[in-house]
């Protein structure tokens, strides 16, 4: 159907983004990729010199290394699953014919404007707290002991925390797929006598593999980089229980202000969030033709 | 709202107008969110009305947040500051960079002398002053007087951590939701490592011998964790590995910690209108071991200008006004002698009016009693009570407070924890040069 | 949208979805409800919902204490300034991506994703030197520029779905009455794409309003927006939950009023749609 004007036009409609991205992604890539091969820290600015490798060294032997890897897929498999099913869920139910559909919905995506900081220290102090947090207040009105959250379970509650920051991102995307199906096919499906999930099925969810394939790759990319809900609850901890690599980076940018061994750690983040990519689109690729 | 709107941007651009006509200085002053600061931004009148040609614009920011970008901006030479607020940790270490300009030649009616000798001692640098101190602290013990009343114990003025760890055990009624002691656990060098790093001294240990070898391997450092280990794991809260100054102060507040070792700013918030037990809060030295150092820190909010800064000379003035008597006395005459910044000059201690603060003379007698410069009772190579002076201490410190804090919280046994802290602290001194 | 459904079941949905709906918005809830609260009573335990001390005092003292129309003003332009420059480069992409596309489509867009791996701690100080070399450190420029870079991948991406949403034979049609590329987007594909150019811009504005990372490192007083108005309320000494979420909430609501006639918008758009 593409002629060749029309190729050479969209070539030039998609040239400005490439061109911009490709400087946006070149030059801090470029620098980072020079400052992890060097010393460099912020307070001893007088010794610098080459380092060769021994930063990526010093990150690949660190005791919480692997264990900060696990961690980070962990958190985003885990933030993933829950916010793709209860998306769906949740989308599913707010399209049908409710009252008051409007405020529901803006009920439903609200945690995604509350800043991940403020929303981290909330769920933190207010909810997950042993001594003073609703939960707390909770159990021990059920006769139960609190539950150590942060300390026990950290990395669930970091989890926890950050699907329910991003579920209303799920939500907003699938809900505004759903709502483009027309409903003269699940019509006709009803009147063919088919149940409610068989529409679900082989209707909608065939509709919706595209807008979850877009939804899943881009919270990856998103929840690759995350950290901060990390620093406002768990610090890491307690030990390196709740560390991922995004926070081992900023522990070594931000507090111990080693730029070089931070940029180390950012390549590996970079590695490591292409091999993640790679096998999401040999996985879920071919849906985004459909 | 339209008009409104539009009386706002007129009024905006006389202001510009006005402002151009009197060749105002506009100086910028990066702070942290503390009460004490927040009240100066409430004084400023009084400096606009002696200064009408500087004007001050705030950045205030949350304290881990404010050293992100001060630190940036000083190592890179960005100059978007006029005056820094950095602490006691900062100031020696920038100091020796020359990032700093010499606070030397601040007016005679400073009076430099009055500055609380411990608190000076760190903010000179060569015999150079680097900071000016806006507000100082050490730690004590903070006690329900009820509660130990109620026990049949009293609190001795300077305790041992004997003593502590007795009251703790007979305080301690966990159906009523009451623990002995509450400390800090959450990591960080700031946090948990503040408190265990002043702990240990007292305890004997050190974080370097003077050839800077780590002292992780040492029966101190054991004898202090264990001690304190077995202090929390037996009358402190549970999840007490997340708790920092601001979740103790809160259950302290609701009654719920028969004492609290922290901060001595702390006294005027359990004393205050937020708290449920404010006339029953009693005040000790930190404890001691018999071995002539107590477990208190030194630690001191200051005011500081980096040398990328463009209008040196405003920003002086404004530092003197700040930290100056006069200072002291606006704060008193406003908000009352309470919630004067204290810890900072020796003629507040002197006042009559100030001495009837109920903490005031042991605040004073924590600081006195603090220094900085022989923190232990070893030789150590390092200026700091509760932290290292030197620029790696703030990474070490922090991964050695997780591997402390992961021991609170049961994943790890002491002696773990201390081989761990050993070999990372060993590490990390030879990457940085000190060990050859 | 006229599907024949029986009342009851309608309010048994109504009823389970108003249910979740508040399940997921009660932290939100709960935070306004603290900021209502005195600093004691909003760690009192347990907690106190109709025994609490109510007072508007937070509000007072948040808006003493800091200049919130300036940081506002800076949110406002730098999420709209961000979004709307993002949409100007992104629809002409996405749409080319979308209708036009060649055999390494797929790995553009996948590319583009890329530009966003890098965590951001990680080019703190490539990008804080970069700024001050460009003179853009504390602009609102500066930020509308970063802003943009760091969303336009996603922009792309939600814009390239809806699009592909489009049946092409729409276009074909319009293409066979003569109308030219320009016509067809401004026509016939814009109008069909509103929903979803909508919820973009939502989402962008939003990400742009929440981004707290490089919007209080890249600025101090000229252009520092909303997130650093947080930072100057999060973890003081002393108790601040009561405070902090009236600070937070004095941030949110202005979005939640947008996302509130966004919505409108969304439905508008959608009934639209649906004639066609």
């Amino acid at each position: 159907m593409s002629t060749h004007s029309t190729r050479l036009a969209s070539r030039l409609m998609v040239a400005p983004s490439v061109l911009v991205l490709f400087v946006w992604m070149a030059v801090p890539l470029a620098m980072t990729l020079y400052f992890s091969f060097r010393f460099y820290r912020l307070l001893t600015p007088d010794r610098s010199g080459w380092v060769g490798i021994n930063h990526y060294k010093w990150f690949l032997n660190a005791p919480e290394f692997w264990l900060a890897m696990g961690n980070t897929l962990a958190l985003v498999g885990g933030v993933l699953l829950i916010t793709v099913v209860l998306g769906t869920l949740i989308a599913l139910l707010i399209d049908q014919p409710v009252k008051g559909q409007g405020a529901l919905r803006i009920l439903v995506i609200a945690p995604f404007f509350v800043m991940p900081p403020v929303a981290a220290s909330i769920w933190e102090n207010l909810f997950m707290h042993p001594q003073n947090g609703l939960f707390a207040a909770l159990a021990q009105g059920l006769g139960m002991q609190p539950i150590l959250f942060l300390e026990q379970y950290p990395m669930s509650s970091v989890i926890g925390i950050t699907a329910w920051e991003w579920l209303p991102f799920a939500t907003l995307i699938l809900l505004t797929a759903m709502q483009s199906l027309s409903s003269e096919q699940l019509e006709a499906a009803e009147m063919d006598g088919a149940s409610s999930f068989a529409r679900f099925r082989y209707i909608i969810l065939p509709h919706l593999t595209r807008a979850i394939t877009v939804v899943i790759l881009i919270e990856t990319i998103f929840l690759l980089g995350i950290f901060g809900e990390i620093y406002t609850t768990t610090q890491g901890g307690p030990g390196s229980a709740s560390t991922t690599l995004p926070y081992m980076i900023y522990k070594q940018a931000i507090i111990a202000k080693d730029i070089g061994r931070a940029a180390a750690g950012g390549i590996i983040a970079v590695i490591l969030a292409n091999i993640v990519a790679y096998f999401l689109m040999r996985g879920l690729g071919r849906n985004l033709d459909a | 709202m339209t008009l409104s709107l539009r009386a706002l941007l007129g009024a905006t651009a006389i202001a510009a107008i006005g402002s151009a006509a009197l060749a105002e200085t506009t100086i910028t002053v990066a702070t942290v969110n503390n009460g004490d600061m927040i009240r100066m931004q409430g004084l400023m009148d009084d400096f606009n009305t002696k200064h009408p040609d500087i004007k001050v614009e705030w950045v205030t920011l949350e304290e881990n947040v404010l050293r992100q970008n001060v630190t940036t901006d000083i190592a890179t030479g960005g100059g978007q500051y006029d005056v820094m607020t950095i602490g006691t940790y900062e100031v020696p270490i920038w100091a020796k960079q020359n990032w700093l300009v010499s606070l030397n030649d601040l007016p005679a009616s400073y009076d430099v002398e009055d500055i609380l000798p411990a608190i000076r001692g760190g903010l000179t640098v060569d015999g150079q002053l680097y900071a000016a101190p806006f507000y100082g602290e050490s730690s004590m013990v903070m006690y329900r007087k009820d509660l130990m009343e109620a026990a049949g114990l009293t609190m001795p003025d300077a305790p041992t951590w004997t003593d502590i760890e007795k009251f703790a055990a007979a305080m301690t009624n966990k159906d009523t939701g009451v623990y002995g002691v509450c400390l800090r656990g959450k990591a960080g060098w700031g946090e948990n490592m503040a408190f265990l790093t002043a702990m240990s001294n007292s305890f004997g240990a050190r974080w370097f011998d003077e050839n800077w070898v780590a002292q992780f391997d040492q029966p101190e450092w054991k004898s202090t964790l264990d001690f304190y280990l077995n202090l929390m794991t037996n009358y402190g809260p549970p999840g007490a590995s997340n708790n920092g100054f601001n979740e103790n102060l809160t259950l302290f507040n609701q009654g719920k910690c028969g004492m609290w070792i922290d901060a001595t700013v702390a006294a005027s918030f359990v004393t205050g209108k937020d708290s449920t037990v404010a006339e029953h809060v009693g005040f000790a030295l930190a404890p001691d071991n018999g071995l002539g150092k107590r477990g208190n820190w030194l630690w001191a909010w200051t005011l500081a200008i980096p040398a990328s800064s463009q209008k040196q000379e405003a920003a002086k003035t404004f530092i003197d006004w700040a930290t100056n008597k006069d200072y002291l006395a606006l704060v008193a005459e406003n908000e009352g002698w309470a919630n004067v910044p204290p810890g900072t000059r020796t003629s507040l201690y002197m006042n009559e009016e100030y001495a009837k603060v109920p903490f005031a003379k042991m605040t004073l007698d924590s600081i006195n009693s603090a220094d900085p410069t022989n923190p232990s009772v070893k030789p150590v190579p390092y200026v700091g009570i509760q932290f290292v002076a030197i620029p790696e201490f703030s990474g070490m410190g922090t991964t050695v407070g997780e591997i402390f804090s992961a021991a609170l919280a049961g994943q790890k046994t002491s002696d773990e924890a201390l081989a761990e802290a050993q070999a990372l602290v060993s590490d990390e001194m030879s990457a940085a040069g000190y060990i050859q | 949208m006229a599907r024949a459904i029986s009342p009851q079941r309608k309010w048994l949905t109504t009823i389970a979805a108003w249910i979740v709906a508040i399940v997921i918005f009660f932290p939100v809830l709960w935070m306004v409800i603290t900021s209502f609260k005195t600093e004691a009573s909003a760690v009192a335990m347990p907690p106190q919902l109709f025994t609490a001390s109510w007072t508007t005092e937070n509000y007072a003292d948040v808006w003493a204490r800091s200049d919130y129309p300036r940081f506002f003003m800076n949110s406002v332009i730098i999420a709209v300034g961000s979004t709307l420059l993002g949409l100007a480069i992104a629809i002409p992409s996405a749409w080319a991506m979308a209708f036009v596309p060649g055999k390494r489509t797929k790995d553009l867009l996948m590319w583009m994703l890329s530009t966003k791996m890098m965590p951001a701690v990680a080019v703190m100080i490539p990008l804080v030197l970069a700024f001050q070399a460009l003179g853009l450190f504390d602009t609102r420029i500066g930020l509308v520029l970063a802003l943009m870079l760091m969303n336009l991948p996603i922009i792309i991406w939600m814009l390239y779905t809806y699009f592909k949403e489009i049946p092409a034979e729409i276009l074909e049609a319009a293409r066979m009455d003569g109308a030219g590329l320009w016509n067809e987007i401004v026509y016939v594909l814009t109008p069909m794409a509103i929903p979803g150019i909508a919820s973009t811009m939502l989402l962008n504005v939003i990400l742009a309003w929440n981004e707290a990372f490089w919007t209080i490192t890249l600025t101090t007083t000229k252009a520092a927006p909303l997130s650093a108005f947080i930072a100057s309320f999060s973890a003081p000494q002393g108790l601040f939950y009561a405070k902090l979420s009236a600070a937070s909430t004095m941030a949110i609501l202005p979005i939640l009023i947008l996302g509130w006639f966004s919505q409108k918008q969304l439905v508008r758009g959608l009934t639209f749609g649906a004639v066609k």
